[in-house]
C-alpha cells in the first residue's frame, strides 16, 4: 500500500490563528479558556469556553460572500486556504478533479440555525428567518465552501460522527488515497459550536466543568467546549517526494471501531480495539510509539477508560511514554477536535516535543500515566498516536510517523 | 403531596422499583438506573420543583451517593428559593 503523507497544514484555533502561533502556544501550555457571557431573557448567562478570538474572515474571502458562510464554514475555508498555500501546490483543472475535499463536523451551522429559530420562536422576534438559513446550516457547507474557495472538483463530502468527525474524515481521505480513488486530499475538521443552545445542551448532560478542563487530573470536573478548524493536504509519499514537497509527517495507520454498547459512556474493549487496529495498520509495535495525544476530555469516565485502554493496547509502553491532552488548552471542539489534535500530534512528531496537559492539579490513581503535567518538554518522537472517541461509541485512532 | 414525596414519586417512576425500596438510605447505584437516565431523573426533579441541582456526573460519586443526598440538595435549593 502506498504511504500517505501530510504536505500542508492550516489552523484556526482558540490558541492561534495560524500554525506558527498555534505551535508556540501549544508548546508553551497557554490556555485558550475564558468565561463567556450570553444574554438571555434580560439576564446574563455565563459558561466557560475556549473561543477563537480576533478571527477576521475577510482575510480569506470576499467581504460580500461572508454572510453566506456560517462561522464553522469560515473557519474551514481559512484553515484550508492556509494548508493549500503551505503545500506549495498550484493545481490545474485535471489535477483539481483528482483532489478530494473531505471534512468532518459534529453540528455544522448550529449558530445559524439557533439564530434563525430564535427569531422565529421568540415572542419578541421578527418571525422571519435569515434567507440563507438552509445553505449556511447544512453540515456539508464547510466542505462545499472549501472546494469552491480552492477550486477542487473531485469527490467532496462531510463526515459527521460527533467528536470523531475530524479524524474519521482524515482516515477516509487516507484510504481514498491508498486505493488510488483520488490523488490528493484537503481534509480535517471544522466546528463553531459555542452557542447558548449547544452549551445548555451539554450542561443538561451534567458533564461540563464549572471552570477549566483538567484532563487526567485529580479534581477534574468535566469538559469545556471549544471551536476552530484544522486542515491538512494529504498526498501519496511518492508523489510528494517527486515534486520536492515539504513533508510534515506520515499518516502511518488508522484504526476504527464501534463500541455497540452505550450511547455516551466509552467502552474499554471498543477503545482498545481501535488502538490495536491503528498499530496493526501502521505495522508498528507498542515499543515504536513515543507519544500519545489523548482524547482526554477531562470527564471522570473518559480519562479513566482511556488510561485503561492505553495500558491494555500498549502494555508497559503506556507507562513509559508521554500522553497529553491538548483539550486542556483549546477545549473540546467536537467535530473539529480530532483534526485540531492531529495538528498537535503532527507538530509534536515533527518538532520532537511533547506538549503539556495544563490545568493539572495532581495525580488520580485511575489516570496514572505520564500526562506531561503543566509543562511541555523536548522528547524524541519517532511515532505517535492520536485518539478521538465519539458519543455513539465511535472510535478512531491515527498513527503518525516522522517523515 | 409534599415536595419530598414528589421527588420519591419521580424516582419510583424512573426506576420502576417498588415504592417500599425507595427510601433516603437507598444508594443511587442500587436504583438500577443508567447514568444517562439518572441525568434525566435529576432534570425531571428540577422541572417539577422549579429548582436547579448542582449535579455533575463527574463528581456525583462524591456528592450524590444516596437518595438522601438528592433530597438534602432539593431541600437546600427549595430553602434558597424561599
Amino acid at each position: 500500500m502506498p504511504a500517505i503523507v501530510i504536505t500542508g497544514l492550516g489552523i484556526v484555533s482558540p490558541i492561534g490563528l495560524n500554525v506558527a502561533d498555534f505551535q508556540a502556544a501549544l508548546f508553551a501550555g497557554q490556555s485558550g479558556m475564558a468565561m463567556l457571557s450570553y444574554p438571555y431573557r434580560g439576564k446574563e448567562v455565563l459558561f466557560p469556553g475556549a473561543p477563537v478570538k480576533d478571527f477576521d474572515p475577510v482575510r480569506y474571502m470576499d467581504a460580500k460572500r461572508v454572510s453566506l458562510l456560517d462561522r464553522f464554514s469560515q473557519f474551514a475555508v481559512a484553515a484550508a486556504s492556509q494548508a493549500y498555500a503551505d503545500s506549495g501546490l498550484a493545481l490545474g483543472a485535471a489535477e483539481a478533479m483528482r483532489t478530494g475535499t473531505i471534512i468532518g463536523t459534529g453540528v455544522g451551522g448550529i449558530a445559524t440555525l439557533e439564530e434563525s429559530y430564535g427569531r422565529l420562536y421568540d415572542a419578541e422576534g421578527s418571525g422571519r428567518v435569515h434567507p440563507f438559513t438552509v445553505p449556511r446550516f447544512m453540515p456539508n457547507a464547510g466542505a462545499s465552501h472549501v472546494s469552491m474557495a480552492l477550486g477542487m472538483t473531485g469527490p467532496s463530502f462531510t463526515v459527521a460522527s460527533a467528536c470523531a468527525s475530524g479524524l474519521h474524515a482524515m482516515g477516509t481521505a487516507m484510504h481514498m488515497l491508498r486505493t488510488g480513488f483520488i490523488d490528493r486530499a484537503i481534509t480535517g475538521g471544522a466546528e463553531a459550536c459555542l452557542t447558548l443552545g449547544t452549551l445548555k445542551g451539554w450542561e443538561g448532560l451534567r458533564v461540563m466543568s464549572p471552570d477549566v478542563c483538567r484532563p487526567f487530573s485529580a479534581h477534574r470536573a468535566g469538559l469545556v467546549l471549544g471551536e476552530g478548524a484544522a486542515m491538512f493536504v494529504l498526498e501519496r509519499e511518492e508523489d510528494a517526494r517527486a515534486r520536492g514537497a515539504r513533508i510534515h509527517a506520515r499518516l502511518a495507520g488508522f484504526g476504527m471501531s464501534s463500541d455497540a454498547k452505550d450511547l455516551t459512556s466509552p467502552d474499554l474493549e471498543g477503545v482498545t480495539r481501535a488502538l490495536t487496529l491503528a498499530l496493526e495498520d501502521a505495522e508498528l509495535s507498542p515499543e515504536d510509539i513515543d507519544y500519545v495525544n489523548a482524547h482526554g476530555t477531562g470527564t471522570r469516565i473518559n480519562d479513566a477508560t482511556e488510561t485503561a485502554a492505553l495500558k491494555k493496547a500498549l502494555g508497559a509502553r503506556a507507562l513509559a511514554v508521554p500522553v497529553s491532552s491538548s483539550k486542556s488548552m483549546f477545549g473540546h471542539a467536537l467535530g473539529a477536535a480530532g483534526a485540531l489534535e492531529m495538528m498537535a500530534t503532527v507538530l509534536a512528531v515533527r518538532e520532537d516535543f511533547a506538549p503539556p496537559t495544563i490545568h493539572y492539579l495532581g495525580s488520580d490513581p485511575e489516570c496514572d500515566l505520564d500526562v506531561v503535567p503543566n509543562t511541555g518538554r523536548r522528547h524524541v518522537i519517532r511515532a505517535a498516536l492520536n485518539n478521538a472517541f465519539a458519543f455513539g461509541g465511535m472510535n478512531a485512532v491515527m498513527a503518525v510517523t516522522k517523515a | 403531596m409534599s415536595q419530598i414525596d414528589a421527588v420519591l414519586e419521580i424516582v419510583g417512576r424512573k426506576s420502576m422499583l417498588d415504592r417500599a425500596q425507595i427510601v433516603p438510605e437507598t444508594k443511587l447505584v442500587d436504583l438500577g438506573i443508567s447514568s444517562l437516565n439518572m441525568v434525566e431523573l435529576i432534570c425531571d426533579i428540577e422541572e417539577e420543583l422549579g429548582i436547579e441541582l448542582p449535579f455533575n456526573a463527574n463528581t456525583r460519586a462524591k456528592d450524590f451517593r444516596t437518595l438522601g443526598d438528592v433530597i438534602a440538595a432539593v431541600e437546600k435549593q427549595l430553602a434558597a428559593k424561599g
